[in-house]
């Protein structure tokens, strides 16, 4: 069992392998589909405007050694304005695999959570950075909720709530590393050892 | 016959769709603890479960959503000679929408043209509601929540399957549940149920797929061929070392629930509605006894 603050070191992410439990604590940031689409293009293959110049800076000190959540969140806004995560679970993550691994280089990620895993192109971005990718566990959205103790902040609201890119404080949010920095996949070796067993439960009738 | 004319079941409904999203069944639950003593310990197999019974429990402490993706409210409702399917009907959708309100179901009703979410839970056939008229004298309504996830994993095959070398008989049907189960992998939110129908046309075996889902976990199927088909797909599905969420282990299914329909000579359709072990299902009696409405829930 390990327990690890944002940032994370390189040594920390080398020192992980798939199947290693993780609780995780500190600053993470929310991100599914429209956020990785517009970081893609507005600050990796775009140089961001003067306007969103404050936000890029942000995003680079949030993310260096950081953990993008892949989650849309049912959220609940208090009379004061703050916010609070009702339901937190994560989503499927292979939707990201297009721009996973440019958005891990560019911003020195340290790792991804979702669920179901992700592919090559992830896999090997893990291997170089390094990085890792944490699996959630897929439905528990009441336990995580109560793992997020702050709603810092919010990028992006006009994405809508799921999409918006929100910026957490969680404390001991349980995930387990699924692909590790030496090329390893538990979704890779599940497929292929129970593809084996398919074959021969249907040898025999 | 008056009465069940004016009677406003709204609240009622509303309560049904709190529990089903926020109470996970008690067989569900016996389950899951169970599958956690047989994983290794120490595993990331039995840490899911763990998390997974820890999640449930809070759940219905905080009366929060068990899962953030609240899915399809399914209803399928059995009504005594009577009653107004017409005005069950718009109660059942009021109550969802005052469900999403209270933030017991997420706003999940997308409309496919526009690509707008209506908000509320109601739409175009949202939610699903199903009708029959039974014998008895009261009103029975069971609710299912079928998730995103694990519908996109769910499945139909048309037999003969040359590539799974299946057939038109029981012994076919095993091989392409065993291969939806292995297409599956950890996606559908695993350790799964499987709702499974052999026959019907393509849209009645998936709704009599799903009404599988309806099944307590430990009951017997009546047809024993059934039942023992039942029963080796469960052993055999385990044997596949998928594990919870995909991780490897020795849980991949809980239950597997199989209905047969008449079919055409020309067809023969295998449909399996793969339910994650957020199986949440919720029932509801209603009984009118003199002036007094007698309302329970299980």
């Amino acid at each position: 069992m390990h327990r690890l603050t944002t940032p994370i070191s390189d040594e920390e992410i080398r020192g992980l392998r798939v199947g290693d439990t993780v609780y995780l604590n500190g600053l993470i940031m929310t991100g599914r589909d429209a956020a990785h689409k517009f970081m893609i293009e507005h600050f990796i293959k775009g140089t961001p405007s003067e306007e969103e110049l404050p936000l890029y800076n942000e995003l680079k000190k949030l993310l260096d050694g950081g953990v993008i959540y892949h989650c849309g969140p049912v959220v609940k806004k208090h009379e004061d304005g703050t916010w609070s995560f009702v339901a937190a679970g994560p989503t499927t993550s292979i939707r990201e695999e297009v721009y996973q691994a440019d958005v891990i280089r560019h911003f020195n990620l340290k790792g991804v959570i979702g669920k179901g895993g992700m592919g090559p192109r992830t896999l090997q971005a893990c291997r170089e950075q390094p990085a890792v990718y944490f699996h959630a566990i897929g439905g528990a959205a009441s336990l995580i909720a109560q793992a997020v103790k702050e709603v810092v902040t919010v990028y992006k609201m006009e994405f809508g709530v799921p999409e918006a890119m929100w910026v957490i404080r969680v404390e001991d949010f349980p995930v387990v590393v699924t692909m590790d920095s030496h090329g390893n996949s538990i979704h890779q070796q599940v497929e292929e050892a129970s593809r084996a067993r398919l074959e021969a439960l249907l040898e025999a009738d | 016959m008056d009465r069940w004319r004016t009677l406003d079941l709204t609240e009622e409904f509303v309560e049904l769709v709190r529990r089903a999203a926020t109470v996970l069944p008690a067989d569900m639950r016996t389950a899951i603890a169970e599958a956690k003593g047989q994983e290794e310990p120490g595993s990331a197999a039995e840490g899911a479960l763990e998390t997974i019974l820890l999640n449930v429990k809070m759940a219905e402490e905080h009366s929060t959503p068990i899962c953030q993706d609240t899915g399809t409210p399914i209803f399928e409702i059995k009504y005594p000679y009577g009653v107004s399917t017409k005005a069950l009907s718009e109660q059942i959708r009021k109550a969802v929408a005052i469900a999403t309100q209270r933030a017991y179901l997420r706003p999940n009703a997308v409309d496919s043209v526009t690509g707008q979410n209506s908000g509320d839970n109601t739409g175009e056939d949202f939610p699903t509601l199903h009708f029959q008229e039974w014998d008895q004298d009261h009103l029975h309504v069971d609710l299912i929540l079928k998730g995103g996830g694990c519908e996109n994993v769910s499945t139909q095959y048309k037999l003969p399957d040359a590539k799974l070398g299946a057939g038109r008989d029981l012994e076919g049907v095993r091989r392409v549940v065993l291969d939806a189960v292995f297409q599956a992998q950890g996606k559908g939110c695993a350790p799964g149920v499987l709702g499974v129908a052999i026959g019907g046309d393509r849209g009645a075996s998936y709704i009599k797929a799903k009404q599988q889902l309806l099944r307590p976990l430990d009951d017997t199927n009546p047809d024993p061929q059934l039942a023992a088909l039942e029963q080796r797909i469960l052993e055999e599905g385990n044997q596949l070392g998928i594990g919870p969420m995909g991780f490897g282990g020795k849980t991949t299914l809980l239950g597997v629930k199989i209905g047969a329909l008449h079919r055409l000579p020309a067809s023969y359709f295998v449909s399996v509605a793969y339910m994650c072990w957020a199986n949440r299902r919720a029932s509801m009696d209603v009984t009118l006894r003199d002036d007094n409405v007698e309302v329970n829930y299980a």
